[in-house]
């Protein structure tokens, strides 16, 4: 396949894991808000913001006020955010018309679908009321290219740098929104057990799609550490960096058998598992949770990069 | 102006309201429909080609937005006999266009024997003097040809233009099949129609079997080069290379390497044998044409020259294009068929010759005027539907660069009936009919994109300018 497809569809997967992941971080921020004072809810809007790294975009705009409509329709549709949710969209959309020969008619009509409905879905602010309309329709959407994706695409070089672009994008994610939240609850750790500590990790389990799976494997207890081995080192956890790279592996490994050779990004991703696999929870506690995942999320990063190169995404 | 005046022939009903034999079994089927069903499946045919992302982009629109091609649903019906008839004339028309551009790139035999003005080739731009002496793989020039035709009678078909150069359209032709069959499965249960799906299969096969000399001992691998997403016709050169399993490459996917031109793939560089390009001659290779241009190729002209690719259509076809040159068709294909031409031209004035020039300015309210070099139905005049004005300001273009225009005879072209809210409604269409050349010959898929005027009286049928398309049928015997 060419080297410009294979970034196209990289990308493409990218921007929708992207756009998912911010919709339920929106989703979890919302949830929140709507539990606390007014003050608490600006913080929590605020980490929305920090954790999508717009702060500096956000503030230009709007300074401190973290009102929570403003912050929603700023990441899902401002146009002074270049990084808003209907721009990944598009950009997808984009990729998917650029790559159009290498997926199948029903993965492009999904990602096209999803393209029509958000646009006519974010062409006027959204408000409260239609905010989990919107939030809910990237969900099913995801779910449907998700779908078309798994029933319809030849598993081959093609399907592997899709999923390849899916999950360096969602252990980026997840790492983000746990590095965050650490910051946030970090004068709770000490005193972990308390009922605010509980909902606040809570809501990192429910930006992550996991609550219900952290709930059902621990009988409901909510532990700082519990719910970081959980996001980080749970292999079963499809949000999980355990997962992701587990996923990461088995793609490269099969571009490798496909194009009969190794590369360098097999050598550092091979490192990377390796470090997943020897880590436990507590010595990632004992390093520092905020370095742990500074590391990771800067190797994550080098693997992207390096696997763009491997593959000549670009001349 | 009112063009659905009497004087044009109606391809479903003759002058007393009969249904002609073409349409016999639609229109029986039709009857039967209940009145609002058409209407209704009318939205699920716009709601399933925007789904599908059938769009084109439309040149100088403010926003570029991507728009639909208007797609009507009653069917262009042609008989078999009609067919066989057409086929035959396009068949010889094609050939000779063939013959005629290696001899223009050759010994140019036709402008020795005095039958071509050589004026016409002489600063021509799509005259490519790299191609002289040159002969492509395979000898085939135009590998993929779209040939207009219009039609004012029962027997009464003529070219309109020859599109030697990159003919688009296919795509619609293909999609439109397609939206009838899943939209009215039980109308093709009753009215035989002869297939188009298999043109992507053709068109593959065809252009392998002009593979150049350096894809001898492997099967050829076919690319399809497109100037990218932003251009017009970027969903044709998608669904065309998906359709045939090639790959879709833009310029900078590709670059010379040891004599051939390949592109860069997650293996590294491959070679292509050939590359249907869906760009325009000026843009193929910045090192012999315009130098600016990053659509194309440096050095793709070297490497073809010395056949380590095939380039379809070849480069200098344009010139068959040229509406002074379609003036002169009728001679053409006698002078390499040495048959007298099965498909008629329409009568069209040079404005290069004086006493031509002279008429056409007398007349100019009656007549269509167009660029020679020009096409897509930009840059011309239709008399009887422009304003004063606009003639005036016409006449000065003309006058200041005669040889620039060619003018034709304003045509009563047939209709075919759209459905509109009010039901039925007459509407001017024209015809395109695809043709594949190869070695092993001349290949046309019965029917074609028939393209229609959507608005009443109009004869405009361009999708650029608010003209829609039909599904066109070829009856089976």
């Amino acid at each position: 396949m060419l080297g410009r497809s294979a970034n196209g569809i990289f990308w493409l997967f990218r921007y929708l894991e992207r756009a998912e992941n911010t919709a339920r971080l929106i989703e979890a921020g919302f949830r929140m808000a709507l539990t606390r004072d007014t003050r608490d809810a600006r913080d929590e809007w605020r980490s929305v913001i920090v954790t999508l790294g717009l702060q500096g975009a956000y503030e230009a705009k709007f300074g401190l006020d973290y009102a929570g409509p403003q912050v929603f329709n700023f990441v899902l549709r401002d146009k002074d955010n270049p990084g808003n949710v209907l721009a990944m969209i598009e950009q997808a959309r984009h990729n998917a018309r650029m790559v159009r020969t290498g997926i199948t008619r029903e993965v492009w009509e999904t990602v096209n679908e999803s393209w029509m409905k958000l646009k006519e879905l974010l062409a006027r602010p959204v408000t409260d009321a239609r905010l989990g309309l919107v939030i809910d329709t990237i969900r099913r959407q995801s779910t449907e290219v998700r779908g078309a994706m798994e029933g319809t695409m030849l598993r081959n070089d093609i399907y592997n740098f899709a999923r390849m672009g899916t999950f360096i994008e969602r252990a980026d994610n997840t790492a983000r929104i746990l590095d965050v939240k650490y910051y946030v609850l970090l004068p709770s750790l000490s005193y972990v057990g308390s009922s605010l500590d509980n909902v606040q990790w809570e809501n990192v389990l429910r930006s992550l799609a996991g609550e219900r799976a952290y709930r059902w494997l621990n009988a409901g207890r909510m532990e700082a550490r519990g719910i970081a081995e959980f996001l980080i080192l749970d292999g079963r956890f499809p949000r999980s960096l355990a997962f992701c790279y587990a996923k990461l592996q088995s793609n490269l490994a099969h571009l490798a058998r496909e194009y009969g050779a190794h590369t360098p990004a097999h050598d550092i991703l091979g490192a990377a598992v390796a470090r997943l696999q020897d880590a436990t929870i507590e010595a990632i506690f004992e390093q520092g949770l905020h370095q742990f995942i500074g590391e990771f999320i800067a190797t994550n990063g080098r693997l992207g990069a390096q696997i763009q190169r491997d593959y000549r995404f670009t001349e | 102006m009112n063009n659905s005046s009497p004087s044009s022939y109606d391809e479903m009903v003759d002058a007393d309201g009969a249904v002609r034999p073409a349409y016999a079994g639609y229109r029986q089927w039709f009857e039967e429909q209940p009145p609002d069903l058409l209407r209704r499946k009318g939205s699920e045919a716009e709601a399933f080609f925007r789904r599908t992302g059938i769009t084109f982009n439309v040149y100088g629109s403010e926003d570029a937005e991507e728009r639909l091609i208007p797609f009507d649903m009653v069917p262009r019906i042609i008989t078999a006999q009609q067919w066989r008839k057409l086929s035959r004339g396009i068949e010889q028309r094609v050939r000779a266009l063939n013959a005629f551009l290696h001899d223009l790139y050759h010994r140019q035999e036709i402008v020795r024997s005095g039958r071509l003005p050589e004026r016409l080739l002489k600063g021509n731009e799509a005259f490519l003097a790299q191609m002289a002496g040159f002969t492509p793989p395979g000898g085939v020039y135009t590998h993929i040809v779209g040939i207009d035709l219009v039609r004012t009678g029962e027997d009464e078909f003529m070219v309109l233009e020859d599109n030697a150069r990159t003919p688009s359209g296919v795509s619609y032709m293909l999609e439109n099949r397609e939206t009838m069959m899943a939209m009215f499965p039980e109308l093709f249960t009753r009215v035989r129609v002869r297939e188009v799906s298999d043109y992507p299969r053709r068109l593959a096969r065809s252009l392998a079997a002009c593979a150049p000399p350096a894809a001898r001992g492997h099967k050829p691998v076919v690319a399809v080069l497109t100037p990218g997403s932003y251009n017009s016709a970027y969903f044709e050169h998608a669904f065309l290379a998906d359709q045939m399993g090639a790959e879709l490459v833009e310029g900078s996917d590709l670059r010379v390497e040891n004599g051939r031109i390949a592109m860069r793939t997650t293996r590294g560089w491959q070679p292509i044998d050939v590359i249907y390009r869906r760009v325009d001659d000026e843009y193929l290779d910045p090192l012999t044409f315009n130098p600016s241009s990053v659509l194309g190729v440096a050095g793709i002209i070297d490497v073809y020259r010395a056949g380590g690719v095939t380039i379809a259509n070849a480069p200098g076809t344009g010139i068959a294009d040229d509406k002074a040159i379609y003036s002169f068709m009728p001679e053409i294909v006698e002078f390499y068929t040495g048959e007298k031409p099965i498909l008629k031209n329409v009568p069209t004035w040079r404005c290069s010759e004086p006493e031509a020039l002279r008429y056409v300015l007398d007349n100019l309210a009656e007549l269509v005027v167009k660029e020679v070099h020009g096409s897509g139905g930009y840059g011309m005049l239709i008399g009887p539907t422009s304003s004063r004005k606009e003639i005036a300001a016409f006449e000065a273009k003309l006058r200041a660069r005669p040889e620039n225009y060619i003018a034709q005879p304003t045509l009563a072209l047939s209709t075919v009936p759209i459905l509109t809210k009010a039901g039925l409604a007459p509407r001017h269409v024209d015809l395109r009919p695809f043709v594949l050349v190869s070695p092993n010959g001349i290949d046309i898929t019965p029917g074609g994109l028939t393209r229609v005027a959507l608005k009443k009286g109009s004869l405009v049928v361009n999708s650029s300018q608010g003209g829609g398309t039909k599904d066109s049928w070829v009856l089976d015997d």
